[in-house]
């Protein structure tokens, strides 16, 4: 119906009209849906939930965190180059967004139950900011977090030492919930600062 | 008509059309490179069907075809590059640098997929390759 009006005008007054009509469409659009750094998930899901033992000396539940918006992240202490990045990535982009971090929570779920308790994620995760929160538990339990979340992790053996290979990604999830965004392994503070910016406005 | 002035005119052309295919910016349609699971995969897969869709290496051109793009038409949820996709779910990626990009991929056999970001084509060589990659790889 549109496009006969614009393709048949019977008046310049119709055709200003019709060409005034599609810019409120597409100034309209683009304010609703402001680009994201990230990759976006339409249409998001609501973010699985569950109950692990958390850092902060009680049970972790992403549930709890609804009204803020969640960076989840997954990976283990003993991690040397994709946990570290990625943590004080996070810290670096809270730090740009000055007090509206205050409606941020970093989730930091582990991979490694063996050596990963709650206190060595405390003391690991308050080295890059005091407000970051982990999460561990049962090997049963952390691997039915990750099916639920699509998260890859392998335990590979070196002597007598083992590491892990995981996914790098993390999920950004809105104040109501849902999984909107991934964000791939290196990104900078700038983009996660931008992404923050646009979910916690909504 | 001479020979010799055939060939030079036939040269000629040949030279202006690669002038032109080299010179002339680039200008696409859509920054998407789209991969779907269509429906029903899932039990194809389950009935012995090697069903593979997504490539365990993507190329990407910044500025031209930058995006990619999942969508999961199937009935359950499919782990798809680099994530878990619900059915009927979509996910759109850019990539603003030009780079190589990992991800961790259960669907592939070699666990990982890579998606390489390759720069705009600024060079009339440049140009001239991508537009023959496209040719090769369009769709009949």
């Amino acid at each position: 119906m549109r496009h006969k009006l614009l393709a048949r005008p019977d008046s310049p007054r119709r055709l200003a009209a019709a060409v005034v009509a599609l810019l409120l469409v597409a100034s309209a659009q683009a304010a609703s849906s402001p680009p994201l750094k990230a990759g976006v998930f339409d249409p998001p899901r609501q973010a699985p939930d569950f109950s692990l033992a958390g850092s902060a000396g009680h049970e972790l539940k992403i549930s709890d965190y609804r009204g803020k918006v969640v960076l989840l992240a997954f990976g283990f202490t003993s991690c040397t180059e994709v946990c570290p990045t990625t943590l004080n990535t996070f810290a670096l982009a809270r730090r740009k967004l000055g007090p509206a971090a205050a409606d941020v929570q970093v989730v930091y779920i582990t991979v490694d139950p063996q050596r990963d308790v709650p206190a060595r994620l405390a003391k690991y995760l308050g080295s890059f900011d005091p407000t970051f929160v982990g999460g561990t538990g049962t090997e049963d339990q952390l691997a039915a977090v990750r099916r639920n979340y699509g998260i890859s992790a392998e335990k590979k053996n070196i002597g007598n030492d083992y590491t892990y290979a995981h996914s790098s990604f993390t999920y950004l999830i809105d104040r109501t919930g849902r999984i909107r965004a991934l964000m791939p392994y290196g990104h900078s503070p700038d983009d996660y600062a931008n992404d923050l910016t646009i979910l916690l406005k909504e | 008509m001479p020979r010799s002035v055939t060939l030079l005119g036939i040269a000629a052309a040949a030279v202006a059309a690669l002038g032109f295919v080299g010179f002339m910016p680039i200008q696409t349609l859509s920054h998407d490179e789209i991969f779907e699971i269509p429906r029903g995969t899932w039990a194809r897969r389950m009935s012995g069907d090697k069903v593979e869709i997504l490539p365990d290496h993507i190329r990407l051109t910044l500025g031209l075809r930058d995006i990619l793009v999942l969508r999961n038409h199937d009935d359950v949820p499919q782990i798809f590059g680099p994530t878990l996709m619900m059915p009927g779910q979509s996910f759109r990626l850019p990539f603003e640098r030009a780079s190589e990009y990992q991800f961790a991929c259960t669907a592939h056999a070699s666990g990982q997929m890579t998606i390489v970001v390759e720069p705009n084509p600024a060079t009339p060589w440049a140009r001239i390759a991508w537009r023959a990659r496209e040719l090769l790889h369009s769709p009949r």
